[in-house]
């Protein structure tokens, strides 16, 4: 109870950013969040689900894309717009888990990377003057039309602070819910959960929308953030970066663990802010930092210190007590 | 472009893929390993033949053959001091060494050799065509990549079904820990397999230096062609990898045919139809089983 | 007598699981030596503990004179230990022949060659090229010690040979067994059948949670005896 009331009192008082922190960190903070969003959503696909994607993208750029439809396209509100997108996101996520998650392993990930691709393209060809087309678009006007900098500032940080909190609880009571032992079964064994009557596509389907529906959600918040996007390049929303990030944060962070995506995600966090302005030597420092961990840490942060000193701060998981000798 | 010639090409086109795709095949079907600094490893081979060209004044086909060893050996010292170590630590570590690779490599390349672009002269063979019609033209040079795919790929095959190694590499990729408990030494087999896997990918980078103009970020798109057109052909087979590369090719050149925006669209629909279809067979035949058995 | 493997106080753990517990053992050469047990009860982890397929905790393998504990498996091979692995473990999609060849990978000196297996198992003759997975329970038992032979090991140690076989299939198996036990090769077979481990065994040794609890050759040992031991009937601190 101890963590979990840490963890309760950290969100309250991140609450009160805007109120204390000046324009620059809620900015970064805000950053912080959808980088924790999807950190946390690709380890419960991998980590908990056995599903590796390495096309999350193709929902952070529908939320992305969703939101500035309907806030540009039909007037609504952009938050409420946000919302939309993000359960829009959910919903694609449904008939696109209905193709894949009949495919295996390698197929699977490349075939996440192909969905993810192929919308992007699509986007991209969009005649639709607020999608914008190659060159991208922006939510500047709806923003701007309701809002001063200062309150899109302050209203995208509790938005963002609050998509986070809300999936940690939901990614939380997933786990500790009779689907949370399912996914942990078949994690360990896939056949022999499902000889005991685990549905292992359902589980594998809930995760797959909730999945989803958390990176429309980053997507959202990436758009209310940086108010421009584009379809295609290395910076797009539906880049093939964002997944290399999410890579790096679930397994520097500890892959498999509730804890983990977060650390990781504060470390990608402060890696970019405070890591070297050079864009080349960032990414070497960046991909250094991802091999030595790979070869010397691969358990990650949180995955390591659970492991040597047997903690475990939030009650998700199961371990065995050894007493067994004591025959 | 005709239709005939949309096809013509984007078998042509396969090649490319196929022979760029062989190492990811190999390495996936052995180790299980998605190697996402592939590309990279193929545009080390092309720079390398860049320096050879340039101070060595030879041609790019001559500098393959020292590019070709050096690779072998780059691969093997590759697997036994980073992904061996990956792979025991868990299945998808090694993700994260191979991101942190291409992540590295990349930028590493352009501090070297700045991010200009590049190219290499594939001398007369690459400004020759032949004129099979008047509208068809086939570049020899991409027929020749197409016959070097083939090559490198039969030679694979030949090799796994013919040699030691090749049954020591398809036992171990069978069970590994059998295959250790009659004597064969994992480790030194997965090495040998990635030292030919970055040697194809030299390969590889060398002729799509000779065939397109390069720079350090290159080849991310053709990234994702080779493992779609090894997920096409089916993953643990290396023949396969070739007709993936030749429908992928096909598919896109057809896409590009219908509206020039479409070619990489055009190969993404076929590959998530080939994909849903394959499922749908898989399943159809497993309840046709199953009804036969209980019905 | 010499002995060619020591066990010395072995302790095998399944993750947080102990399955051999301070077990010491010593096999001579030539000799045919029985593992017998219930499920359960530490064999084929010790089985494969010898043959470097599963790490012990803690303890001492010797062979030979050497001390084999932290070399890796395909060294042991190479020093004449080889595993006939419990449920056969071929490789489902290389022929019968290639299951053999791939064996001769060790390369130590020996008069086991392909036709030398196929020799001792006329059955595989006309299956040499077809893949193991297609094979019958005993074909695939036949290959599995065949491609063990073609190591040209010094010990050979048989894994539940019998396991789900016809007994008549299981009868030609130890029929095999036993001309190989003539031949000089040392042998440790587990097996659950304590009837067929007392027909063939110089020595036999029962397992029980880890544990030997009895040890000795068949003729000194009654059947009253093993299956006390087999079962546990006598247990120590055992209230009935």
């Amino acid at each position: 109870m101890s963590f979990t009331g840490v963890v309760v009192a950290l969100v309250v008082v991140l609450a009160f950013g805007p109120v204390v922190l000046g324009a620059n960190t809620q900015n970064n903070l805000i950053q912080l969040y959808f980088l924790v969003i999807m950190a946390m959503m690709w380890n419960a696909l991998a980590g908990y689900g056995g599903l590796v994607s390495v096309g999350q993208q193709a929902f952070i750029g529908l939320g992305a894309y969703g939101a500035v439809f309907f806030s540009v396209q039909h007037g609504l509100n952009p938050y409420v717009s946000m919302l939309l997108a993000t359960l829009v996101g959910g919903a694609v996520a449904i008939p696109i888990a209905a193709i894949l998650l009949w495919l295996r392993g390698g197929a699977f990930a490349i075939a996440t990377w192909v969905v993810a691709e192929a919308f992007a393209i699509l986007v991209s060809l969009d005649p639709n003057p607020a999608i914008g087309g190659g060159t991208g678009t922006s939510a500047l006007l709806p923003f701007n039309l309701r809002y001063t900098p200062d309150q899109r500032l302050h209203y995208t940080y509790w938005a963002a602070l609050g998509a986070v909190a809300v999936l940690l609880v939901l990614v939380w009571v997933l786990l500790r819910s009779r689907l949370g032992g399912s996914l942990q079964a078949i994690r360990d064994d896939e056949e022999a959960a499902a000889s005991l009557g685990v549905h292992v596509l359902l589980g594998k389907g809930i995760l797959f929308v909730v999945a989803g529906a958390g990176c429309a959600a980053a997507g959202t918040i990436v758009l209310a953030w940086q108010l421009s996007i584009l379809p295609l390049g290395p910076d797009s929303v539906f880049g093939i970066n964002w997944t290399a990030r999410m890579i790096f944060m679930v397994l520097v962070g500890g892959f498999g663990t509730f804890e983990g995506p977060i650390i990781g995600a504060v470390a990608l966090y402060v890696l970019q802010t405070y890591g070297p302005n050079n864009g080349v030597w960032y990414f070497v420092l960046l991909g250094s930092i991802a091999i030595g961990f790979a070869l010397l840490l691969p358990r990650g942060i949180w995955g390591t210190i659970q492991e040597r000193f047997n903690v475990q701060l939030l009650p998700v998981g199961y371990r065995l007590r050894t007493g067994v000798d004591k025959v | 472009m005709t239709w005939v010639d949309a096809v013509v090409h984007g078998i042509l086109l396969g090649g490319v893929y196929a022979l760029l795709a062989a190492g990811l095949a190999l390495m996936f079907g052995v180790m299980r390993i998605i190697n996402l600094a592939h590309g990279s490893f193929a545009l080390i081979g092309a720079y390398m033949a860049l320096l050879l060209v340039e101070h060595v004044h030879i041609s790019a086909y001559l500098a393959l053959l020292p590019v070709l060893p050096g690779a072998l050996i780059v691969g093997y010292v590759l697997q036994r001091s980073m992904l061996e170590r990956s792979l025991r630590a868990g299945p998808l570590v090694p993700l994260l060494t191979t991101f942190g690779l291409l992540v590295v490599i990349a930028n590493l390349l352009q501090e070297f050799f700045s991010p200009d672009v590049h190219s290499l002269d594939a001398g007369r063979i690459g400004s020759t065509a032949w004129n099979v019609t008047s509208s068809l033209a086939i570049p020899w040079f991409d027929a020749l990549t197409l016959g070097v795919a083939f090559a490198v790929l039969g030679g694979l095959q030949l090799v796994l079904r013919y040699t030691q190694l090749g049954r020591e590499l398809r036992a171990t990729a069978e069970d590994a820990e059998t295959a250790e408990l009659v004597g064969v030494d994992a480790r030194a087999v997965y090495a040998r397999a990635t030292a030919i896997a970055i040697a194809t990918a030299a390969l590889a980078g060398v002729f799509y230096g000779m065939r397109t103009s390069f720079d350090p970020n290159a080849g991310a798109s053709e990234l994702l062609f080779a493992f779609e057109a090894v997920v096409i052909g089916g993953i643990g087979s290396l023949w396969g990898t070739l007709w993936g590369g030749i429908v992928l090719g096909v598919a896109q050149n057809v896409g590009a045919q219908i509206n020039p925006e479409y070619f990489a669209l055009g190969g993404h629909v076929v590959f998530l139809a080939v994909l849903v279809g394959r499922s749908v067979l898989q399943v159809g035949r497993v309840r046709l089983l199953l009804l036969r058995r209980f019905a | 007598m010499n002995a060619l493997l020591t066990v010395e106080r072995l302790d095998v753990r399944h993750g947080l699981l102990p399955a051999v517990r301070e077990v010491s053992l010593e096999i001579g050469d030539g000799e045919t030596f029985a593992l017998v047990g219930a499920n359960g009860a530490g064999k084929t982890t010790l089985l494969r503990a010898i043959a470097g397929a599963h790490p012990p905790t803690a303890g001492r393998i010797v062979f030979g004179g050497k001390d084999v504990t932290r070399l890796p498996a395909h060294r042991r091979v190479k020093l004449g230990i080889a595993l006939v692995p419990e449920g056969r473990r071929l490789f489902p999609n290389l022929t019968v022949e290639e299951n053999l060849r791939v064996a001769g990978a060790a390369r130590r000196t020996g008069a086991w060659t392909v036709d030398a297996v196929l020799d001792v198992f006329p059955l595989l003759q006309p299956l040499r090229r077809r893949p193991a997975r297609t094979l019958s329970g005993g074909e695939q038992q036949a290959t599995a010690i065949g491609r063990a032979l073609m190591t040209n090991p010094r010990l050979l140690l048989l894994d539940e040979v019998s396991l789900g076989l016809a007994p008549v299939v299981v009868d030609g198996v130890y029929r095999a067994v036993s001309t190989l036990a003539e031949s000089g090769t040392t042998i440790v077979l587990v097996e659950q059948d304590v009837s067929r481990a007392l027909g063939v065994a110089n020595r036999l040794a029962c397992m029980l949670e880890g544990r030997v609890v009895l040890e000795g050759a068949p003729r000194e040992l009654t059947r009253e005896q093993v299956a006390e031991a087999y079962f546990g009937l006598r247990r120590r601190g055992a209230t009935a």
